[in-house]
């Protein structure tokens, strides 16, 4: 082997003994699907301790998506050991030891499904290397489980424990060398298994960033101009400086980006409600007038008048659009919006940091550690290695802990009281004054039908947010969004609106939202030509393809589309709807996002004018392998509910000279119990590797819901939220 | 102000602001962080507690008002019998998701079980309905609250 290929090893694999007699394997394995791009490169930690017990580091946050307890899973699995042997430790972030870390865009499941099973196995591997020396026979005829390898021939057997010194001196395998179990042998991946850290939550334990404390530890909050990007011309410091328990008050100076830091003013306390409370005494002057002009009422004005004109530009252009518009039998014409909507995760955004002798240590509850450093190290001016961050568990992400304001604000307030630990926190108003909202934006959609009944055209005329000629984050239309790839004609076309309102990645971003609009739209469309919405759907990936979908993301297959779509309709005995009694429905959607395919059936009645969801079915291919069934079960009625929410619960975020207006659960609201429908899902296995369910279960129900809402009462919802006007008028 | 009270059993005295929100007591001054700050306002019950015995929210008590009384959080709700059952039940149907709402659930589950110990959907319902999860875990409270109660789900 040349020495480059040596080191190229020994980058992805080595193994080093710990202090203690534990066994540390510190494991970088390159993603296997993505020869082409450059490696990503992953680390799990594995310790092996002396009572045989096994602790396995989980690389990436938990936000309640389960990756805390699925990655080790996936480790422990190919290691070979008992689950009641393994214990479960966050690691903290650093992504040149343990690889990509971002929890985020359900990639975890697509990312790690062979890396960091083939962590488990070089793991393996060695020991049963070990073992095989120690005893002299061939590594092959050893076979290994329950955290032990066993000798057929002879009947010894032996514990990891009692290797786990040799097989840290072995030669770490060649990834590619490693044979992954057989599914048919999977003792783990499969079986249903509870959050690691459930019984701690019961118990009320110690486990959230809000929930971490340092000796002296002092707590901030921070006021900013309420007009997003607006700058501090002054403020009675010295008056909240009097104010009781307060210890410091500092101006902090913004770069003026919304996801590292605007202006502020931080209050420090020994209390954190000491500390808000001096801030009702802040009076704080700003200067917004570059973003006064900003509102809902103003940007509804500016769709409406671009709504007929002629679009920015094209994103996709496929065919002839004109003609086919021209020589259609019928076409169909509708206008659809939506709002900007919060993510209002439970515990609100905060953050610890402590700055000391020219470092800074944080603990976050980041989806996205390696940004946030990144942030930091420019706000503060630091070498990117001076900044240590641990990961804690977080009450809620949605999207909103991929961005890391709240750990840029800390960071700036820490560096101004060096040797002293603060902890930022925001109140709810913060919270939902202050997020990266889910954008608001507009479609003019046609659709042309043949005298064959077939979709002939589809034209979009997205109207959205951006600058500089481009949408801002989570603002865009795909070029391939269906039903683009799978008829001859098609427009996409984008104008672009000004905003001041930051934005940002909402569970399944861009999606939540086109799945409405798309999906509604073509249920008038299947309407218009005589059919329902699965047999257009079905008719569209009658012939199979393989659609590109670029960025090493894997094709979109018809076959798997028409798999869920059948089986939903089957579930929710959809051909025996019309037996409903009046004032019921049921309606259909599809949608694929985040690699899953998923097509549901909501069934709904109106109650006191407003709709009531009494049942959801929801069939989905996440593809070959359910790694953890009672966790995907929840993932997809978590979903669920989240999207009736944002359809039923009145969320929109609505804006004032430059300021949003909500603040609080009251004027933001979140589906309750009582809004809880019956909520069945299956999976339609096939073989296709393992993708994630953090979201794409989400988009489908909204048009669902919208497309039930029109078979029970006849009138179409083409704007979200749903209020109980709408079946008045 | 010194305030005296019990919290699960113990007899607590605290030097405080009569003002401070029982919330912050628990978290800041007896280091007690199970009870959660979600709203600050009474609308989402991350926060709720039992104030002798009656449910309430942390976040809207004033510490000079229940000076005296006993308050059981989260840590000591497993010390009931009622207690137990639901801790085992959320367990079992691994109720949480991000988890951070769960203590306020508990609590509210807790105090319905000790007034309605076979509750009905109903009863379910209208006891649970001030306390939100942002992750949706509705299914699951529902089912383990009526494990718990040995009802048929």
């Amino acid at each position: 082997m040349s020495d480059q290929a040596l080191l190229s090893r020994r980058r992805f694999i080595s193994a080093s003994l710990l202090a203690g007699g534990g066994l540390l394997f510190d494991l970088n394995v390159p993603l296997a699907q993505a020869a082409d791009a450059p490696p990503v490169i992953l680390t799990a930690f594995i310790r092996i301790l002396p009572d045989n017990r096994v602790i396995i580091g989980a690389k990436n946050a938990e936000v309640g998506q389960g990756a805390k307890t699925m990655l080790p899973m996936l480790i422990a699995e190919e290691l070979d050991v008992d689950w009641s042997q393994v214990t479960i430790e966050q690691t903290h972030a650093d992504q040149a030891v343990f690889g990509g870390q971002t929890a985020g865009g359900s990639r975890t499941t697509p990312r790690e499904w062979v890396p960091t099973r083939r962590a488990g196995a070089a793991a393996r591997a060695m020991l049963v290397a070990a073992a095989a020396a120690q005893w002299k026979v061939p590594a092959e005829t050893l076979k290994t489980g329950a955290g032990k390898v066993t000798d057929p021939a002879s009947g010894r057997s032996i514990t990891y424990a009692a290797l786990a010194q040799a097989a840290a001196k072995l030669p770490a395998p060649d990834p590619a060398t490693l044979t992954l179990k057989d599914p048919a042998a999977f003792r783990i991946i499969g079986r249903s298994i509870g959050g690691v850290d459930t019984p701690a939550i019961v118990a009320g334990k110690p486990l959230y960033s809000i929930d971490f404390k340092l000796p002296g530890m002092l707590y901030a909050v921070l006021e900013t101009c309420p007009a997003f990007g607006g700058t501090l011309k002054s403020a009675n410091l010295d008056e909240v400086r009097a104010q009781p328990g307060v210890r410091h008050v500092l101006t902090l100076k913004g770069d003026g980006q919304a996801e590292s830091l605007y202006d502020g003013v931080a209050i420090l306390s020994e209390s954190w409600w000491s500390a808000n409370k001096a801030r009702e005494a802040l009076k704080a002057e700003w200067d917004d007038s570059a973003v006064r002009g900003f509102s809902t009422d103003g940007y509804d004005r500016q769709a409406a008048t671009r709504r007929g004109g002629k679009a920015d530009a094209d994103i996709v252009r496929t065919g002839d659009v004109d003609a086919a518009f021209a020589g259609a039998a019928k076409v169909v014409k509708a206008d659809y919006s939506y709002p900007f909507i919060a993510h209002a995760t439970l515990e609100p955004q905060n953050c610890t940091a402590l700055f000391k002798d020219g470092a800074i240590e944080i603990w976050a509850p980041s989806q996205n550690p390696e940004n946030g450093r990144a942030l930091v190290a420019k706000a503060l001016n630091l070498p990117p290695e001076k900044i240590r961050i641990n990961l804690m568990r977080i009450g809620g992400g949605f999207g909103r802990r991929l961005m890391n304001d709240y750990m840029v604000q800390v960071a700036a307030i820490a560096a101004q009281v060096p040797g002293t630990p603060v902890k930022l926190l925001f109140t709810r108003q913060d919270d939902i004054r202050r997020d990266f909202y889910r954008p608001a934006a507009w479609h003019g959609f046609r659709a042309a039908i043949g005298k064959d009944g077939a979709l002939t055209a589809f034209h979009d005329h997205f109207i959205t947010f951006g600058r500089d000629g481009k949408p801002v984050r989570s603002a865009e239309l795909s070029a391939t969004e269906l039903p683009a790839g799978l008829i001859p004609n098609i427009l996409l076309e984008q104008s672009l609106l000004e905003t001041n309102m930051p934005t940002g990645w909402l569970r399944a971003p861009g999606s939540n939202a086109i799945a409405f609009v798309t999906q509604a739209f073509l249920d008038e469309v299947a309407e218009a030509a005589g059919k329902d919405l699965p047999t257009l759907m079905l008719e569209l990936f009658a012939t199979p393809h393989e659609l590109p979908r670029g960025n090493n993301a894997p094709p979109f297959v018809t076959a798997r589309a028409k798999g869920v779509i059948e089986k939903v309709c089957a579930m929710a005995n959809w051909q025996g709807r019309k037996a409903l009694p009046k004032g019921q429905g049921k309606g259909f959607a599809f949608y694929y996002s985040h690699m899953g395919y998923f097509a549901e059936v909501v069934e709904v009645a109106l109650a006191d004018g407003m709709p009531q969801v009494k049942t959801v079915w929801v069939a989905g291919d996440v593809g070959s392998q359910i790694i953890n069934p009672i966790n995907a079960l929840h993932q997809a009625q978590g979903s669920v509910i989240e999207g009736l929410g944002q359809a039923l619960a009145g969320q929109k975020i609505t804006q004032v000279a430059g300021a949003v207006e909500q603040a609080n659960f009251d004027t933001h609201p979140l589906q309750r119990i009582p809004d809880t429908p019956a909520i069945h899902v299956e999976f339609v296995k096939t073989d296709y590797p393992p993708t994630g369910m953090g979201e794409p279960a989400l988009p489908p129900v909204i048009p669902a819901l919208v497309n039930a809402l029109h078979a029970a009462t006849g009138k179409r919802i083409r704007t979200l939220p749903i209020v109980p006007e709408m079946f008045t008028a | 102000m010194a305030v005296e009270l019990t919290v699960n059993g113990r007899k607590r005295s605290v030097d405080t602001d009569p003002a401070k929100p029982l919330l912050w007591v628990l978290r800041e001054d007896l280091d007690m962080v199970g009870t959660k700050f979600g709203c600050g306002a009474g609308l989402c019950g991350a926060c709720t507690v039992h104030v002798d015995g009656a449910p309430a929210r942390a976040c809207q008590t004033a510490i000079g008002e229940v000076a005296g009384s006993a308050i059981t959080t989260i840590e000591g709700a497993a010390a009931s019998p009622a207690g137990q059952r639901i801790a085992a039940a959320w367990v079992a149907q691994d109720v949480p998701q991000c988890g951070y709402c769960q203590a306020g659930q508990i609590m509210s589950a807790l105090a319905l079980l000790n007034q309605t110990p076979k509750p009905t959907d109903a009863d379910i319902d209208a006891a649970m309905a001030g306390n939100l999860c942002r992750c949706s875990t509705y299914v699951r409270i529902r089912s383990a609250i009526k494990a718990a109660a040995g009802v048929v789900a």
